[in-house]
């Protein structure tokens, strides 16, 4: 028996064509295509009283120009509502190009074609558009205050009210009953995915064909078809989408389609020329997608050992001018703020409000990095109030082992109930105390005392809803070569998809994972898929491929024991070293690449392989549709629950209150692990993001609605020296839901890290009272706080 | 009006290239468009990611931040420049490899050449030398853990494949 691949570092199968250059992302492609650029609105509310393109005519190399009212029936109306909820009472989505109104800086007004970018620039900034101010509403404290409106027909600028309880008795009531009870407020601020590469797209129409190609730099091709197809006109079967190499996505990329992604295909269809556009960075600040702004007020009841008796949580949510990804933000935080905890009565009520700014919808992490800062904030309260150990708080409220699967009573972003599958979070917290030193670091605190320094310690855990449905599906086809290709619908950013799918269909298979080719976000190649996000690509698309590439083995077995001849059955076979052999006598074989040739009875003897399987020669005959390959489909009956804890040490400067991070400790358990190698880069890749989101990254609007710092030079995202070394060690509680045991890691690093460098800088300022309320927090923030004044 | 067009002669990855021209246009898009060497990213087009860094008589700079006029003359080294002469990976290429070192892979050609350049420099970092040498990138994806890693790696790859062969 060989050893299997899945659980094995392997190197990855992507990286020698990206280390070479030979990556073909989005702007690598349509060399020749006519570009696209935007004219965006210059200011955050206004009615736009002219377009004057006049000045723009002249410019060398301009093909069009094109206005909200240049767009035709389906493409003038609005963009879809991809995730609607009977909550989501007032939803507004944008239009591709703003028809009379624009609601946040960098919204689309005017669309520009010419024969490069650089003209195509030239153009758009030569156009005038004039506009009637309005007043704009920006942040959550204005939407609240509904003085002003964004949108005049939606009354205190709310998209959404939405309430869960837990069935767990009245919350009031169980606080009121509670020996202790404390109120805190709390907010995050807004943030943003900020993959290296922005979004882009490329289209292509063939006239001829009556076929339209789409490369789009999406998290979702197979739905970017769809929504391609419906707003175009065009029959589904006229149009493919293929995702490139995507320089990262994060989820901003997950939301379609973009305005540009049916103004781009629109355009190369009325001009017959191929078009591009690529953002460039500024529009991606502001054209894109932000998240992380919320308020929230927690009340809580506990007892004597900070048992939780109820929980009521109201949560104020930022989601921007337009909401066409719904309310998933805010409903992953009411529920995903849970943790894994038990919490007694719980309440939470959530407002999505409309503010004159970019959309909000999911970044790395989607909601779950607020939920978990309100949880763990609220620990570290109960701790601090009644004078315990915080990791002891914690414990005291552990959901324990034998009481998985466990209802948390709620229902979860996919519409099933948030039921916890498998986690055993008292051994989770118990390694993070050891690795993180937890029991000694008094005597670290003191010595550091002793000179002058002062450090603290904090914890955060986490549970994450990972590897949701609907489905994913594969198809894994053996080539007469040899070679195994596994097409999968969803795509990839860096996930390692390449590697971690040949894994699972080299050891289903019996073969190498060189011999696995995986192709992934192509429609020509598979038209049914979900996308990628919410940890959900290895659990959704990886049993998939295990599905399809064991009827690949069945087959395959049929025909050899047909091929094998009298006396060998199928379920005598197995799947070995590229071979199909006896499990009693592997000397009785037959290579898995001649069974493919079997698999095909051809008439034609085109070559020496082909030779072996025309009709004269061949011996299959067990009545299976031709060709060595299967389609399968994997579709989750809920969510499967992933977990981890994070613990901190930081160093803040008594006089200058710098906050340094000394070390950085994750515990992760994401069930069985197909590649230890990449789970661990995601892991380090996710702390990383959480440590901006914790001490740097905010995204700042002005009174007037201008995003100020909308450059790599103002928005502050951790280089190599602001990135601790991540300490990392990991448990398995495989899922009992799908046949792997999967459950999803990407998003699991940046889940707690906000609450955790919270918790460790409170620490560290604990003989100074400062009570960490709000986060990011900066130096100059803390030293603020240190003087009692608020930080707001 | 058209633009003004001018001629440039540079010589990259060793081959000399010409091309015309507008004085505006950036060595990047030069290097992408004009030559279809799109191993070179870009990821701000204002100085800060080093996605598009290259080297320019073999120093670290910006191909965002130069005009293909400016480069007239010189020699430039890309990502795709930074492989072994037998055209197998070249030592930081091969160290991000083993490292993992990338995820995406879009900010990593910006990595090797500036980690190719670095090393001419200091053939043999510490841990803390080699994340201060990165310092000027940003990644998205890696948390720069294993790029850190990379560094050391690739200073020994370096070494073993430049020591005499026995």
């Amino acid at each position: 028996m060989s050893e299997k691949h899945v659980g094995q570092p392997l190197l990855r199968k992507e990286d020698p064509r990206l280390l070479r250059g030979q990556g073909r992302y989005l702007d690598d492609l349509g060399r020749g295509a006519l570009a696209a650029a935007f004219v965006r609105s210059p200011v955050a509310h206004a009615r736009i009283t002219d377009i004057d393109v006049s000045g723009a005519l002249d410019v060398e190399g301009l093909v069009a120009i094109y206005t909200y009212e240049d767009l035709p029936d389906r493409i003038a109306e609005p963009l879809p509502l991809l995730i609607p909820h009977p909550d989501l009472t007032h939803p507004r989505t944008p239009h591709c190009l703003a028809d009379g109104e624009v609601n946040h800086v960098g919204e689309a007004v005017v669309m520009v074609v010419a024969t490069d970018r650089y003209l195509a620039e030239d153009a758009a900034e030569r156009i005038v558009v004039s506009y009637d101010e309005l007043p704009p509403v920006v942040g959550i404290d204005q939407a609240r205050a509904a003085e002003r409106l964004v949108h005049a027909d939606i009354p205190g600028n709310v998209a959404a009210v939405s309430v869960q309880e837990n069935g767990k008795g009245d919350v009031r009531e169980a606080i009121a009953a509670a020996p202790h009870r404390l109120t805190l407020d709390l907010a995050i601020e807004r943030s943003a995915s900020m993959p290296m590469e922005g979004k882009g797209v490329l289209a292509h129409w063939d006239a001829d064909d009556r076929t339209l190609r789409v490369h789009s730099s999406t998290q979702t091709s197979t739905s970017v078809r769809l929504a391609v197809a419906a707003k175009l006109g065009l029959p589904p079967d006229r149009v493919e989408v293929i995702t490139p190499d995507v320089g990262g996505g994060f989820g901003v990329k997950i939301v379609h389609p973009w305005p540009e992604e049916i103004l781009v295909p629109w355009a190369a269809m009325r001009l017959g020329r191929d078009v591009k556009w690529v953002e460039d960075r500024r529009e991606h600040f502001v054209s894109a997608a932000h998240e992380r702004g919320q308020q929230q007020r927690i009340e809580v009841g506990f007892d004597d050992s900070g048992r939780l008796r109820g929980l009521s949580v109201e949560i104020w949510h930022d989601n921007g001018a337009y909401v066409p990804y719904g309310i998933i933000v805010p409903i992953v935080t009411s529920t995903q703020l849970l943790g894994p905890y038990k919490v007694g009565a719980y309440r939470v009520e959530f407002t999505s409000l409309y503010t004159n700014t970019v959309i909000v919808t999911p970044y790395r992490g989607a909601g779950r990095p607020q939920g978990v800062f309100a949880m763990e904030r609220t620990m570290d309260a109960i701790a601090e109030y009644l004078g315990l150990d915080r990791l002891a708080v914690r414990e005291a409220n552990l959901i324990q082992p034998d009481e998985m699967p466990y209802d948390q009573g709620l229902v979860f972003q996919d519409g099933r109930p948030l039921i916890y599958d498998t986690g055993d979070y008292p051994t989770m917290l118990r390694m993070i105390r050891e690795l993180v030193g937890w029991d000694g670091f008094e005597a670290e605190r003191a010595a550091a005392a002793v000179e002058g320094r002062r450090i603290g310690i904090g914890v955060a855990a986490y549970v994450e809803g990972t590897g949701m449905g609907p489905y994913e599906g594969a198809h894994v086809k053996v080539e007469t070569t040899g070679e195994i290709v596994v097409s999968t619908g969803l795509t990839t950013q860096g996930q390692g998809h390449y590697t971690t799918l040949a894994q699972i269909a080299a050891d289903v298979l019996g073969v190498a994972v060189a011999d696995v080719t995986v192709v992934t976000g192509d429609t020509r190649r598979f038209k049914y898929a979900v996308g990628t996000f919410a940890s959900r690509a290895i659990v959704t698309s990886g049993n998939a491929v295990a599905v399809a590439a064991g009827k690949v083995a069945e087959k395959a077995k049929r025909i050899a024991a047909a091929a094998l001849g009298e006396g060998t059955a199928a379920e005598d076979l197995e799947l070995v070293e590229g071979m199909v052999r006896r499990r009693d006598d592997p000397t009785t074989a037959i290579d898995l690449r001649t069974v493919a040739v079997l698999s095909n009875p051809l008439r034609y003897a085109f070559d020496e392989a082909a030779k072996a399987a025309t009709q004269f020669a061949s011996a299959a005959g067990t009545g299976d549709e031709p060709g060595l390959e299967a389609t399968g489909f994997y579709m989750p009956e809920r969510s499967t629950f992933a977990a981890g804890a994070h613990g901190v040490v930081v160093e803040t400067d008594p006089d200058t209150a710098d906050i340094r991070i000394l070390r950085y400790c994750v515990v992760h358990d994401c069930g069985v692990v197909v590649n230890p190698r990449i789970v661990e880069g995601q892991v380090h890749g996710g702390v990383a993001q959480g440590v901006g989101g914790a001490l740097y990254e905010r995204i700042v609007y002005d009174d007037a609605g201008q995003l100020v710092n909308a450059s790599y030079m103002d928005f502050l995202i951790p280089f190599s020296t602001e990135v601790p070394q991540i300490e990392t060690a990991h448990m398995v509680t495989a899922s009992g839901l799908n046949p792997l045991g999967l459950k999803g890691a990407g998003e699991a690093g940046v889940i707690p890290t906000s609450a955790a460098v919270a918790s460790a800088i409170e620490d560290a300022e604990r003989d100074r009272g400062v009570a960490i309320r709000r986060m990011p927090i900066s130096p100059s923030e803390l030293y603020e706080l240190r003087k009692g004044r608020v930080h707001a | 009006m058209s633009e003004q067009r001018h001629q440039v002669t540079v010589t990259v990855n060793g081959v000399t290239r010409r091309g015309d021209v507008p004085a505006r246009r950036l060595l990047a898009d030069f290097l992408r468009m004009d030559l279809g060497l799109t191993g070179t990213h870009l990821g701000c087009e204002h100085g800060v990611c080093g996605a598009c860094t290259v080297l320019l008589d073999g120093a670290p700079v910006r191909s965002c931040l130069i005009f293909a006029v400016s480069a007239d003359g010189h020699e430039i080294t890309t990502v795709e420049g930074c492989v072994e002469d037998d055209d197998q990976l070249g030592p930081v290429q091969q160290a991000f490899l083993e490292c993992h070192g990338l995820q995406c892979g879009f900010c990593t050609p910006g990595f090797i050449t500036t980690i190719t350049a670095y090393l001419e420099e200091n053939p043999k970092p510490t841990e803390e030398e080699a994340r201060e040498a990165i310092g000027g990138n940003l990644c998205r994806c890696t948390g720069y853990q294993n790029i850190v890693k990379a560094v050391l790696r690739a200073a020994e790859i370096k070494r073993e494949r430049e020591a005499p062969h026995e």
